[in-house]
Order: C-alpha cells, then structure tokens, then sequence
C-alpha cells in the first residue's frame, strides 16, 4: 500500500484522507494528522487572521499540504481575487474552488466554478474545484485545467452520505484526473463506500469534527478510507444474478 | 495460424507493371515507409496513436484465465482490463454468458431496434495495391466511376425501395474520385436520404469540414489491421499505405465537424485478438477526448475476391467473430455495431439479437448495378465488386426478416443540422 498514492500539483500524497475547513479547533487538526494520517488540511482564507494572536496557521504542521479554499466567493471573480490573496499571503499553488450563491444550501455553482478554474490553472495554481456532479461541468473543469474534480456527496454538513453516488460513478468511469469525494460524508462507511467506488480521496470535516471522541473519528475515517481503498484495488466481488441461465441459447446459430 | 496466399497476376499486366509488382512483393526495400505523411497530408497532434498502439502491443491474451474472465462478467461497468479478458482464449467457454450480458446492454442502450442501410459504391479505381482487396490496383477488374446521371438513378432505385439512410463508397482514388466528385454526389444523396455516410480514402480536416457542408455526417474508415508491421506487408503501394494517417482520420473527421465516425479493422488479416483491441480502444480513447461525437464498429472479416477466391479468415471462425462482437458490445454498450452482407444469413440473423445494431441490405459491392438487382436487369457496363458477399437479401427481405425475430427495424433516426 506504501506505493498507492496519488498526484495533485505533481505532488504525491499516500493518504487518502483530507480535512475540511468547515469547522475548526487544534483539537481537529492534530486529530487529523495523527490519527487520520491527512497530509492536505483545508484552509478558509476569510478565517485566516493577520491581526490577532490566534492564527489557524500556527496549528498546521510544516509538512502538511495548505489547502486554502474560496469560501466566501459569490462567482468566479470573487474566487479568483481571493486564491490570488491566499498565495500572497503565502499558503502556497494549491486552491480549492468553492463558490456558492445559496446560503442556506451552500451548493457550488458550476458555472462560475469552471470559469474561475480557468483563471486560475493559467496562473499555475494548483485548481481543486468543489462542484455538483455533473458530467459535463466535469469535462469543463478538466479542460480548464483542474488537477482533479471534486463533487458533493450531500448537502454540506449533512453528513447524508452518497446521496449523489450514481453521478459520482460516472465522473469516476468517465475522467482521468483524480475524482475527491467533498461534502456530506457522514460516517466511516461511506467513505469506505465511496473509496470502494474508485474515489482517489476523500474530505471530510463535520463528521470528525461533531463527534464525540474526536481523535477516535479521526481514526476510524482512516480505517474505512484504506480498507475502501484496497477494496478498489482488490476487486470487488459482485454477487451472482440469480436464475439458471436460458433454456434457449443466444449463441445457437453459430457454425464452422 | 495459416496464411493467405494473396498475390495473384494478371496476364494483362505489362511486363514492366509486373517487374514492379513482384518488386513490391518480395523487396521490402523497394517499399516507402509506411509511417511517413506524404505531401498534402495534415498532421494533427494527438496522443490518442500512442495509448491505442501502447495497449496493442502490450497486450498478452494468453495471461487472461477462466477467474478474470467470470470477473469482467460480474461486473456492472466493464473496464479496459475486463475488455481484455473478454477477448481472451480463456473466455471461449463463456461464449453464452458473453452474448446473454451483451444482450442485456444492447437493449439497455438500444431497445429491440435494428437499423437497416444500404452502402452505394461510387467508383472502384483505385491507386493503392493492398493486396486482399479486389479493388487493388494490380487487380483485373472492370473499373467504372459512375456520372452524376448514374449516381442518381441508382439512389432513386434505392430510395424507392425504402431505405432512407446510405453509406457512399469509392475505391481510393483522389485522381478518380475528387473530394469535389464525392462532395457532389453527398449533394444529389440528401436529396434521397435522410442520412449520408462515407466510405472513401482519408482525408484533411478542411476536406472533411466540406463533404460535412454538402451533407455527409458520418465518415468510416477501416484501419484493416493496427498492427503497423503486419500493415506494411498488406499495402504495398498508394497514399493508403500511411499508417499514421489513415489512422487519425477519425479524429480528423470529428474536428471538421462529422457526428460520427465508424471503425474496424479486418479480421483475419493479423492477431485478430490484439486488432478487436485496438479497434475498441481507438474508439475508447476518441470518446474520451471527443465525448459528443457519435461512434460505431463494424467487424468485417476477410473474403475471397475476384481473381482469389482461396482468401479466407483463417482463425477467425463464426465463434471467434461472436466473442469479439459481444466483447465489443459489453466494454463499449453505447457504440452502434454494424454487421454486414459479408456474414451469412444466419450469423447476421443470430447476432442483431445479441449485439449488433446496424445491418446493411440490398447490398451491391459492384458500381452501378443496383438496378439489376432489384429489376433483374443485367447491366453490361457495371464495374466489378470489392469482395463477395454472402447475403444478398434486399431490402424488403431484411426488413421483414428483422420484424420477424422479434425485433423493430428503424430506417433512421437522425436529422442532419
């Protein structure tokens, strides 16, 4: 398994397991790296403070990779503004696309997503676009040069699971660059599903964060997440279509 | 695996043309590299050659066994390796399961429907010498290219009897055959048809963009076989032994704006394992890059022509032509499948229930003589065929043979924009 990694950015990462920026505490980040083994950790740039003591960055260990999100941006112009700010204010390539004009359900706008992708790839920025599973978006994104595609699960926070699994398969089958699983894992089997599914990643957040034993989640998100993983790779038995097979074959006419 | 023996001379050959004939046969150096574009031949980049003839090459069939092959069946998405499995030696006893799955996805994609086509042959010079075909340039045959008058009638002919969509066929032959000759004749076609496709040597993308605006949209080229070596000792002379060439003509086509575009390569004539793969990767790939476009294979096998009656498919026997075509269907369930008049009666009967969709009727691979086919009327200045056939059912016969198996024969469902 020490050879199964993947690549963002030219950058090679062994695990599978990436936080969320959605809710956040020291306790949540060591808990993250030390039990969940994350080597990329999310970054709200808005809550990225420059005046008070406390800066969520003095908490996120040197090796880590800093994802900084968008969240905040209202469409693409906005997005950009802000991916440019995280890169002057150090926080490296790497920026994740998070754009949503709906407060109450927080869903990523396609649309502006691909077109601040766009900007953004050009500027050598490592795009990581958070989207609703659609195909065609996907395309797009990938086109404009996104370094994976990353389609919700569920509702953010909803810890509702796949409730998008059947589009997420398809982007899954249909594209070559890393297919990261964002928003509504809820439980460590649902990762496991997802990686099963053939997910290069997962991100989760809300549900290591509400648990009750923080460090325990961690963990376990880590063991469902590998044990998906080598699921994938393993090569999942499909239980047998029952019947016998037809009494009248297809295959009959053949000669010679 | 046994060869052919393709090379046969003509007592009407000059001295001279057969001196060079027999040069090309047996002086390997006396042959152009096959992988250099001649002059006038665009040069796209793409990457799609390499990952198709890096699978190719890569692929050993014999490493596939019974466990991989009850894999790939099990699953509900069927990957590259799945394909591979499928086309296996070690899937052979599962002949059955094969086309009972394939079954499932056609009808998942394509309900009961089956398309019925006419293909026209145009015109039968040619300039290359490939030496399995009839039309080859070394070959005695009575050659024609038929007028705009001809083409004409023949189309009304044809579209008197029902069909409304037709595939246009020359022999390889710019000199002959002009892209302004073919584009002409796709103009006289859209008068008669719903739906033009072309089956004529590759050309530019421009070229492709033009034949598009007189109403052609759908372009099929036979790669014949993906294996560049064995594709060097088959065509000896002509523009069609560029290999490169012929093979992103596909993807030229989609660029110059065609809604689909048609593969195969001929069975029979190298490893037909490694060539059923490569011609479903060529389309796997091409859809991957080019997702709007639409994609078909055909699966033709290799047949006797005028002047050789001995050619035959050699490994490639009814079973074997069953596994490819229902590996085809379960790694690529979306992409249409033509069978054509070179499989008997039964073969085609058999497989549109399993995994073809396509099927040709009424079918001439001679110019002009249409008319004798469906009057009885003998044509005494036809030009000969491209190989025989082993289905002559007209179109009324293929219709009402397809409806009586249970299945709905559809004569178009395309609008051209």
């Amino acid at each position: 398994m020490n050879q199964d990694t993947f690549v963002l950015g030219g950058k090679e990462f062994h695990s599978r397991f990436i936080l969320g920026s959605g809710k956040y505490s020291l306790e949540l980040i060591r808990a993250a790296v030390e039990q969940a083994g994350a080597e990329i950790i999310t970054l709200a740039v808005r809550r990225t403070n420059t005046k008070t003591t406390e800066n969520i960055l003095d908490y996120i260990p040197e090796k880590v990779t800093l994802l900084p999100n968008t969240s905040g941006a209202r469409d693409a112009k906005e997005a950009v503004r802000i991916a440019r700010m995280a890169r002057e204010l150090g926080c490296g390539n790497f920026v994740k696309i998070e754009i949503m004009k709906d407060s109450k359900y927080l869903l990523p706008d396609n649309v502006e997503t691909v077109k601040a992708t766009e900007i953004l790839a050009a500027e050598g920025f490592v795009v990581m676009p958070y989207m609703y599973p659609d195909l065609y978006t996907a395309r797009d994104l990938v086109n404009a040069g996104a370094a994976c595609v990353m389609p919700l699960a569920s509702p953010i926070g909803s810890n509702k699971g796949l409730a998008t699994k059947e589009f997420i398969q398809i982007l899954i089958d249909e594209l070559d660059v890393p297919i990261i699983v964002d928003a509504g894992i809820g439980k460590p089997s649902q990762a496991c599903e997802a990686m099963e599914m053939g997910a290069a990643a997962i991100m989760a957040n809300t549900a290591i964060a509400t648990a009750r034993d923080i460090p325990a989640m961690a963990g376990a998100f880590k063991s469902a997440i590998e044990a998906g993983r080598v699921a994938y790779l393993a090569g999942l038995g499909r239980v047998l279509e029952r019947g016998a097979e037809a009494s009248d074959p297809l295959t009959g006419f053949l000669r010679d | 695996m046994g060869e052919n023996q393709f090379f046969i001379d003509s007592k009407n050959l000059s001295k001279e043309s057969l001196e060079r004939k027999h040069r090309l046969e047996n002086d390997p150096s006396s042959r152009a590299n096959h992988m250099d574009y001649l002059e006038g031949m665009e040069v796209i980049s793409s990457d799609i050659f390499d990952k198709v003839l890096g699978e190719m090459n890569a692929y050993d069939y014999e490493q596939y066994t019974a466990a991989d092959v009850r894999y790939a069946l099990s699953k509900d998405t069927c990957d590259v390796e799945d394909f591979k499995a499928l086309l296996s030696p070690a899937a052979a006893p599962f002949l059955e399961q094969m086309a009972q799955k394939a079954k499932i996805e056609t009808s998942k994609h394509f309900g009961n429907t089956v398309y019925i086509f006419t293909p026209l042959y145009i015109a039968n010079y040619c300039e290359n010498y490939c030496v399995y075909c009839g039309f080859n340039c070394y070959n005695d045959i009575r050659r024609k290219k038929l007028n705009f008058e001809e083409i004409e009638h023949e189309m009304k002919v044809i579209a008197d009897s029902g069909i409304e969509e037709i595939l246009m066929l020359t022999g390889e032959s710019r000199g002959m055959s002009s892209v302004e000759y073919i584009g002409d004749a796709c103009k006289i076609a859209k008068k008669y048809f719903k739906n033009i496709g072309l089956e004529i040597y590759p050309v530019n993308t421009d070229e492709y963009k033009y034949l598009h605006e007189c109403g052609a949209d759908y372009i099929t080229v036979f790669q014949e076989t993906y294996d560049s070596e064995k594709y060097e000792t088959l065509h000896l002379l002509g523009h069609k032994r560029v290999f490169p060439y012929r093979f992103a003509a596909q993807e030229r086509a989609i660029l110059g704006g065609m809604r689909g575009v048609g593969f195969s390569a001929l069975l029979g004539l190298a490893d037909f394992r490694k060539d059923a793969l490569a011609s479903a990767l060529h389309v796997y790939y091409l859809q991957r890059k080019y997702p709007h476009a639409e994609y078909s294979l055909s699966c033709p096998r290799l047949r006797p022509i005028i002047n050789n009656d001995k050619i035959n498919p050699l490994d490639v026997h009814e079973k074997e032509l069953c596994q490819v075509l229902c590996a085809y269907r379960i790694f690529l369930p979306f992409v249409g499948i033509t069978v054509s008049s070179r499989e008997q009666k039964h073969f085609r009967d058999g497989i549109i229930k399993i995994a073809a969709t396509k099927v040709s009727a009424g079918v001439s691979t001679g110019i002009g003589d249409h008319e004798s086919k469906y009057s009885g009327q003998t044509e005494a200045d036809a030009g000969d065929e491209q190989f025989e056939i082993s289905d002559d059912r007209s179109f009324d016969e293929m219709y009402k043979d397809v409806a009586a198996e249970g299945l709905q024969p559809v004569l178009n469902d395309y609008v051209y924009v």
